[in-house]
């Protein structure tokens, strides 16, 4: 039996403006160690919005979610911006890099926040991780003068900087177009198969799904499949 | 907390809009140097206009003021001590208003460490004769030299050298209206008469010009003793002992031990020359007022802006966020940029505001009354940069705290949704 990174226990959320809309319904699941998760459904399901609570960015709900066996319900926010700094990569539809810096600086800054590696020991891992991924002579590049399917992998090196127990990811192929969405793909798949890195993606790309190991599917707030 | 990658996200925000960043950083720059310029040509024209009055003042001025007698004879009576005795018409009895026992006091005094320096003075008032009018006036007997070193006579002496008084025997330095009316040149003789009827022929080597008319048309200066041979008064006769203090600020407690300590009647320099006070700190109560009021117009400059940047870096803030930023360090960082937008607006307008001063200093400002003056007066005092200079941070503080308290609560699951 593997290590249980997240679980989710019995999580309900509703928007109340401008009515009240109950959007997740009793969400239970866990994510185990070295799972590449996808998420599925139509839009408005509430995939992304379960997302977001269950990397600690919305703390707006009912019920229970534990990354790494804690706790996370109810924790400050600063507390919970250490948590996601050391232990969630996010990956988003939209790349959102810092276009004030260089890509190397972008992938630089989640691990300078968390201070565990000198500054060289940063700038030294973040390396390896662009080269990783094939986007080492890039990185002294603005974040703003590179391609969209290269941003992407750009932020997929950010999200892996401080080896976190897992990466998010919201849409993360939705905007790019078949060849970068492949490409992408194969990063994660690579992750999770070389590195038994887990990951948890949020996509309504069918092909993309079928090819993980696990797939979610959401309707109506709810989870019909797991 | 690492405030070395604070400080780095701070700088590079800043750096990608520089031209906002330098829109602002002027703002500070610009009010600061005003402030500085200003609070600096304010202070200058009031240290210039009190020195007019305060420079040749003594601080304390020992003297003998003709008065009637407190202490009338029927008190010191023992038969009527019991009673209360109504004494009608009292007049001024002959007081002399020589200093007693000068010469001790005058040493007793300089060897008082509180005090820079004592010089002795003898007024007396004395009529020109020119052709057949009589012009009052009054001649100061002084020691020419103390009173250079104290009170910056020989800056005040615009024609003819101030030590001839002393050094040419039977002279005098004439006030410029005085010399005017009596059609006096530097090397003429004018007449004297005295009080006592005396008339005396004194040799003119100098215009004395105070820079206030009415003084000029009635005060001149002579040695101490040709006023005391004028009067026919032995060496030691002196009217008054003129003390400049260390600290001016002490004057009227020392006037009021003197006072008792030598028996003489005693005025400082505050009681004498209140007005000029209330002058000068109203001047500085203006200035500092306009001063402020510029830098917090600055500070709603940086306040637009900041608010700006934030709406254009709402993106940049949720990713932060995401990546484990915490509210707090993005509050910092939007601090951060406001402080050094002020930090460094204002040290840039510090200097600018000290160059401005010493072209000021340098422009030229000639005018009759101000015979010592030859160019705009300014205060260089550190007081004011170091008031600017804190300034300048207070508000840029003031006008970061709400942007960064405003990007510190962007919800990034609101910007990312939102997309």
């Amino acid at each position: 039996m593997q290590d249980i990174i997240l679980e989710a226990r019995h999580i309900y959320k509703s928007f109340h403006d401008p009515v009240t809309v109950q959007v997740l319904n009793d969400i239970t699941f866990s994510v185990r160690k070295g799972e590449f998760v996808s998420v599925i459904g139509k839009s408005g399901c509430g995939k992304s919005t379960l997302l977001y609570i269950l990397s600690t960015m919305d703390t707006d709900y009912q019920g229970e979610l534990l990354i790494d066996g804690e706790r996370m319900t109810g924790r400050t926010d600063a507390a919970l911006a250490r948590i996601r700094n050391e232990k969630i990569g996010f990956v988003f539809q939209f790349h959102y890099l810092l276009n004030e810096f260089t890509v190397l600086r972008n992938v630089m800054l989640p691990g300078l926040k968390l201070n565990k590696y000198s500054e060289a020991e940063v700038e030294h891992r973040a390396m390896e991780r662009l080269e990783m991924l094939g986007i080492g002579h890039l990185a002294m590049k603005m974040a703003n003068r590179i391609s969209g399917g290269e941003k992407q992998r750009v932020a997929i090196a950010r999200a892996l900087i401080n080896d976190p127990h897992i990466i998010m990811g919201d849409e993360p192929t939705g905007n790019l177009d078949k060849r970068n969405s492949e490409m992408v793909f194969e990063i994660f798949r690579q992750l999770a198969e070389a590195y038994h890195q887990t990951l948890l993606i949020v996509t309504h790309d069918q092909s993309f799904a079928e090819n993980t190991s696990r797939i979610i599917e959401m309707e109506d707030g709810r989870i019909i499949r797991h | 907390m690492n405030a070395k990658l604070i400080f780095g996200i701070a700088k590079s925000l800043l750096l990608a809009r520089w031209k906002q960043t330098l829109v602002a950083a002027v703002g500070v720059t610009f009010s600061i140097a005003m402030f500085i310029t200003l609070l600096g040509f304010m202070n200058g024209l009031n240290d210039l206009l009190d020195g007019l009055i305060l420079n040749r003042t003594p601080h304390v001025r020992l003297y003998n003021e003709v008065k009637p007698s407190t202490n009338q004879p029927v008190n010191a009576s023992p038969d009527f001590k019991e009673s209360y005795n109504f004494i009608h018409s009292v007049k001024s009895g002959v007081t002399r208003q020589e200093i007693y026992n000068s010469g001790p006091i005058m040493q007793a005094v300089q060897a008082d460490d509180r005090v820079l320096g004592v010089a002795p003075k003898l007024s007396t008032q004395v009529f020109f004769n020119e052709g057949t009018i009589d012009i009052t006036g009054i001649i100061n007997g002084i020691d020419v030299e103390e009173e250079s070193r104290l009170f910056n006579f020989q800056d005040y002496v615009t024609a003819g050298t101030a030590i001839d008084a002393k050094n040419v025997s039977n002279s005098i330095i004439l006030g410029k209206g005085l010399a005017e009316i009596l059609v006096a040149d530097i090397g003429d003789v004018v007449q004297v008469t005295t009080s006592q009827g005396e008339r005396f022929p004194l040799k003119v080597v100098g215009y004395f010009q105070s820079g206030i008319q009415e003084i000029d048309k009635v005060q001149s200066y002579a040695s101490i003793s040709t006023v005391q041979k004028l009067l026919g008064k032995p060496a030691n006769y002196i009217t008054d002992i003129q003390i400049k203090l260390k600290d001016m600020a002490l004057a009227p407690a020392l006037a009021k031990e003197y006072s008792q300590l030598y028996g003489a009647d005693a005025e400082d320099i505050q009681t004498a020359n209140a007005q000029f006070e209330t002058g000068s700190s109203i001047r500085s109560l203006i200035s500092y007022a306009v001063g402020i009021t510029l830098l917090v117009v600055a500070g709603f400059g940086i306040f637009n802006i900041l608010n700006m940047m934030i709406f254009e870096k709402m993106d940049s803030i949720a990713i932060l966020k995401a990546t484990g930023f915490s509210g707090r360090d993005v509050n910092r960082i939007f601090l951060v940029i406001a402080l050094s937008i002020g930090f460094f607006g204002g040290l840039v307008g510090l200097v600018l505001g000290f160059m401005f001063s010493v072209v000021i200093d340098n422009i030229p400002f000639n005018t009759a009354a101000l015979p010592t003056v030859k160019t705009y007066p300014v205060n260089y005092s550190p007081v004011f940069y170091f008031i600017g200079g804190v300034f300048s941070l207070i508000t840029t503080y003031f006008a970061g705290f709400f942007p960064a308290r405003k990007a510190s609560k962007v919800d990034p699951v609101e910007i990312i949704r939102g997309k």
